[in-house]
């Protein structure tokens, strides 16, 4: 073989690889792809998926015929060894670069047809009953309200099967971007803007999203779910949320959340964290106006937890809920999510006189889980 | 004696190491460029393979998440300001003189300001590891997260003042280069006989000092919010945060053709001369250069398609990026017309060249596909994009570029490049880039972000991360090959004479290395591929560099005057880099940054006044 015809093999051998490769390509839609961009739930990514869809087998085609050419050309007018001829001195053919240069014009206007149909689509809202959602995004986590039945929570939310969700997003701090992959493709978050966009679930199920744009340390860990309920588990869930949190009582079984709340009570969380009718979240303006005076920065909102325990991960979606869990938490935040806020502001992380006690890790562990 | 200007003798030497510090010789300056930018794709390189070992499994801990935000950051910043950006320049040093049939560039002492000050700045930028930290917030360094609220320490600093000196160096050597290349052809080289590697150097050129502007007023506003308090990027005074996107978009997607374009037009030498035949469609292929280089402005929010700007804006600047791809394609299909019916030789230097087009195509394409607004919204911001960049930059801007290293080697230093360790070199590195890269199209497809430092296991991402780490691993074994090719075929290497591949251009005419004066004579030019007319206009070959090795021996004591040697543009560039400084370490109330950026002002001052009471050249002592 001489070495000509082994780069022809190993350029063919290549080709074929990467058609292999790319046909592996569909298997994304197994459950093990929480993110799958080819495994669409909604009218806004399945329509995404569809042009998608287009303009690759466009783009296949292309390459194999552009491709091709390519490779056939470079093998069939390669020197053969002694070859000494001088090819033809062409300097062109006008015809023929024409003609060359009107095909992907062609292409491009027809793929630009449905691409500026599509953009209108996800772009715009649709008419008629259509469930508000506001979203805040912090540094590394989702604040979530929902403007008409009220309810507040974070990372985690809910929404009923078939109905369009209008997402109003605004961020707190730096740029994030709000994605979830299956659902619908993302939008920035931009602090002092309010931008806008919808989407909708078609199938029950909890959905992945997580934060797009690099915002910084935990960036990694800005994630959330997103649940697509049936219309009376939906309702059935705002109900839950808009209760207050339960108040520990008297009971044995009480005995550790009780301790827990106290903790929380003492211990600062509650400068941070709101948990309804139990701790509302103190004046944060004059608040911070202290804080920066005594300590230089401002403290920082931190997620609502009145109903934490309804929700089936932690930390903005990046473990799931359970008593070990929150306790690894609550020992050293910063190693579970590494640069977060509570790890440095919270004064029981940063003064070692205060730090928290496995007694007290304890209590507030059991009263978190109470939260229902 | 030489006479003397101000205050010091001015230097003679053209030797050793007093000599490469004062050289204003163009290849030397080359060379420097080269060596240079070389050692930083090495460091680049050893910060993306950092990367890659930290990702090549689930929650693996071999680097922290904010030094994986500086690797990331400062991964793009060297690839593209400190190795594929300087790479072009020191083509353009080492071949622009000789393919026009110049002597010199127009101005060698501003020549080798454009190299100091492009090292210094260099330099400024990486010291970040030593000084305290690197920027961490990614090479488009989005407001606010780089403010001064989110965003303290000096990382920023050595970001904005790095580029800002960088940009100095870029400006300078392209306004050089078009002066170079409009004034300086041999006499019969029109615009349309430019070879069209020129013509590339010369829209290059215009998109530098176009571009370089646009950030710097983005990279001025940025330190003046951190340092004196201003309110450009600062929400909470009413500022909004995208202007800062549109700055560095405006420049940043120029600046995408600034590493491409060099790139086409080192294929369109090289495929034409391995083929035997000239280039298939000149005037379309200038053409389409130009027209890349004209809507390279006008598709800058093709990075900002989730940043809402609403459906027209993400319609119409999705229809001018898809335009974009007609003048790019058409070139594709001239080089590969360029080749049919050719005669040809797969050389290390072509079969760079045929790699670089066929995953260009690749990279075209998918950036075709990000084109499409609605359907980018789910690829924007993942490995899909990681892989469509890795595509065009490197399987194109770099492939290019060791074609153009293979192809000029011969030129700069007499010797050839081993072939066979050369195929060798173009094969572990072609395959390990597919095997590092492809994969990355599943993975943004499988809903994974770029810029984070790690990812769990139930994700479904494993497989391909460790393969992409595995093609790594195969680039570095390729890149380690070239070195080894480099260093022996300098010492051992075939001696190449003055024409090598039977090449087309005016540089192939002169001997191997070229004389410090290029040409004996200036040639006259009848056409285009002014060399290959020479030698076969009369249907014979006449034998290869005959006409010019004899003269040259004759020529040495006829005084062709040059340029001489000139210390002033290292002690401007000196100045620049020591203001930087200042300005890096700046405290607001504090004084002392102020004063040493004032004294590196003066140190420029000062070498600027006296490089320009300096004449060019001495007086010719004889």
């Amino acid at each position: 073989m001489t070495s000509k015809h082994r780069s022809v093999v190993l350029f063919t051998s290549l080709v074929t690889i990467l058609g292999v490769v790319l046909l592996s390509g569909c298997q994304f839609t197994s459950p093990g792809h929480p993110q799958s961009t080819f495994d669409p739930h909604g009218p806004v990514a399945e329509r995404q998926m569809e042009l998608f869809w287009i303009i690759f087998w466009a783009a296949l085609f292309v390459m194999i015929v552009v491709g091709g050419g390519l490779l056939y050309t470079v093998f069939r007018f390669r020197r053969k060894p002694g070859e000494d001829r001088m090819p033809e001195q062409t300097h062109g053919n006008a015809r023929l670069e024409i003609a060359w240069t009107i095909a992907p014009t062609i292409v491009l206007a027809v793929v630009a047809v449905p691409t500026v149909l599509t953009q209108f689509y996800v772009s715009n809202t649709p008419e008629g009953d259509v469930l508000q959602v506001n979203v805040t995004a912090h540094q590394w986590w989702w604040e979530i309200e929902y403007p008409d039945s009220g309810v507040k929570t974070a990372n985690e939310f809910h929404v009923p099967v078939g109905v369009p969700v209008e997402v109003n997003m605004t961020s707190s701090d730096v740029l994030h971007s709000f994605w979830i992959p299956k659902l619908a493709g993302k939008l920035d978050v931009i602090p002092g803007k309010n931008l806008t966009m919808w989407f909708q679930g078609d199938n029950p199920g909890e959905y992945y999203g997580q934060c797009a744009e690099f915002c910084g340390e935990a960036h990694a860990w800005m994630r959330f779910r997103v649940t697509v309920d049936t219309k009376e588990d939906y309702e059935a869930w705002t109900q839950a949320q808009l209760a207050d949190a339960v108040t520990p009582g008297d009971d044995y079984d009480d005995i550790l959340p009780k301790a827990g709340l106290n903790v929380f009570r003492t211990s600062g969380c509650i400068l941070c964290h709101s948990i309804s009718g139990v701790v509302e979240l103190p004046d944060r303006a004059e608040l911070n106006k202290a804080y920066i005076a005594s300590e230089g920065y401002r403290i920082s909102k931190g997620p609502n937890l009145t109903h934490l325990a309804s929700r089936s991960t932690m930390a903005a979606g990046i473990r799931e809920l359970n008593a070990e869990n929150l306790r690894e938490w609550l020992e050293d935040p910063d190693k579970v999510k590494p640069g977060n806020y509570m790890a440095r502001d919270a004064q029981v992380y940063y003064d070692p006189d205060q730090a928290l006690t496995d007694t007290e890790i304890t209590e507030l562990v059991a009263y978190l889980l109470s939260l229902k | 004696m030489a006479t003397t200007t101000g205050v010091l003798q001015r230097p003679t030497s053209t030797t050793g190491l007093w000599g490469w510090i004062t050289t204003v010789d163009h290849k030397k300056i080359g060379a420097l460029y080269g060596v240079t930018a070389f050692i930083f794709f090495l460091i680049g390189g050893v910060e993306a393979t950092v990367m890659r070992l930290q990702l090549h499994r689930p929650e693996f801990d071999l680097v922290s998440p904010e030094v994986f935000s500086q690797l990331f950051t400062m991964h793009a910043l060297t690839m593209i300001f400190l190795a594929v950006m300087p790479l072009s320049a020191a083509f353009f040093n080492l071949v622009v003189p000789l393919m026009i049939g110049a002597r010199d560039v127009a101005f060698p002492r501003l020549n080798a300001f454009s190299y100091w000050v492009f090292l210094f700045g260099a330099i400024l930028l990486q010291s970040g590891w030593l000084l305290g930290g690197s920027p961490n917030a990614g090479w488009f360094a989005y407001a606010p997260l780089t403010g001064p609220g989110a965003n303290p320490g000096n990382g920023m600093e050595f970001y904005l003042l790095g580029l800002a000196v960088l940009g100095v160096s870029s400006v300078a050597a392209a306004l050089n280069f078009i002066v170079t290349i409009i004034n300086m052809r041999a006499p019969g080289m029109t615009l349309m006989r430019m070879p069209v590697f020129i013509w590339m150097t010369l829209v290059t050129s215009f998109l530098l000092i176009t571009a370089f502007p646009v950030i710097t007023v983005g990279l001025i506003e940025l330190y003046f919010d951190r340092e004196f308090g201003m309110n450009f990027f600062n929400v909470n005074a009413g500022a909004d945060v995208v202007l800062w996107q549109h700055l560095f978009w405006v420049f940043g997607h120029p600046e995408v053709y600034i590493l491409i374009l060099p790139a086409m037009g080192i294929v369109s030498e090289v495929l034409p001369t391995f083929s035997r035949k000239p280039l298939f469609g000149y005037p379309i292929i200038v053409l389409s250069g130009i027209t890349i280089g004209f809507m390279g402005w006008a598709v800058w929010s093709h990075h900002m398609f989730t940043v809402g700007l609403g459906p027209v804006a993400n319609s119409v600047f999705a229809i001018t990026t898809m335009a974009i791809a007609i003048p790019t394609g058409i070139k594709i299909f001239n080089w590969i017309g360029t080749m049919w019916g050719g005669s040809i030789r797969l050389s290390t230097s072509m079969l760079y060249a045929v790699g670089f087009i066929f995953v260009f195509i690749v990279g075209g394409l998918s950036g075709v596909m990000h084109s499409i607004a609605p359907s980018d919204a789910q690829q924007q911001d993942t490995y899909f994009i990681v892989a469509h960049i890795h595509y065009v930059l490197f399987g194109g801007s770099i492939f290019a570029v060791f074609s153009g290293i293979y192809y000029w080697f011969p030129k700069a230093t007499g010797k050839l490049l081993n072939e066979g360790i050369g195929k060798l070199n173009f094969w572990v590195t072609f395959i390990g880039f597919n095997v590092a890269f492809f994969p990355m199209h599943f993975l943004g497809m499988d809903g994974m972000p770029r810029r984070q430092p790690t990812y769990e296991s139930n994700m479904g991402w494993d497989l391909w991360n460790m393969v992409a780490t595995g093609g790594t691993l195969i680039i570095v074994l390729g890149v380690l090959i070239f070195l080894h090719n480099f260093f022996w075929s300098l010492r051992k290497g075939e001696r190449a004479g003055a024409d090598p591949w039977d090449g087309r251009t005016l540089e192939w005419s002169i001997a191997s290395p070229p004389p410090e004066y290029n040409f004996a004579t200036i040639p006259t030019v009848h056409g285009r591929d002014a060399f290959w007319d020479q030698k076969y206009a009369n249907g014979h070959a006449v034998p290869q560099g005959a006409s010019d090795d004899e003269e040259h021996e004759d020529d040495e004591g006829h005084g062709i005057h040059m340029p001489s040697p000139s210390y002033w543009p290292l002690v401007a560039a000196v100045g620049l880099a020591v203001a930087g400084y200042g300005m890096v370490f700046h405290e607001p109330g504090q004084v002392a940054g102020a004063i040493v950026a004032i004294v590196g002002a003066a140190i420029t001052m000062v070498g600027v006044y006296a490089w320009a009471m300096e004449p060019a050249s001495e007086p010719s002592e004889h």
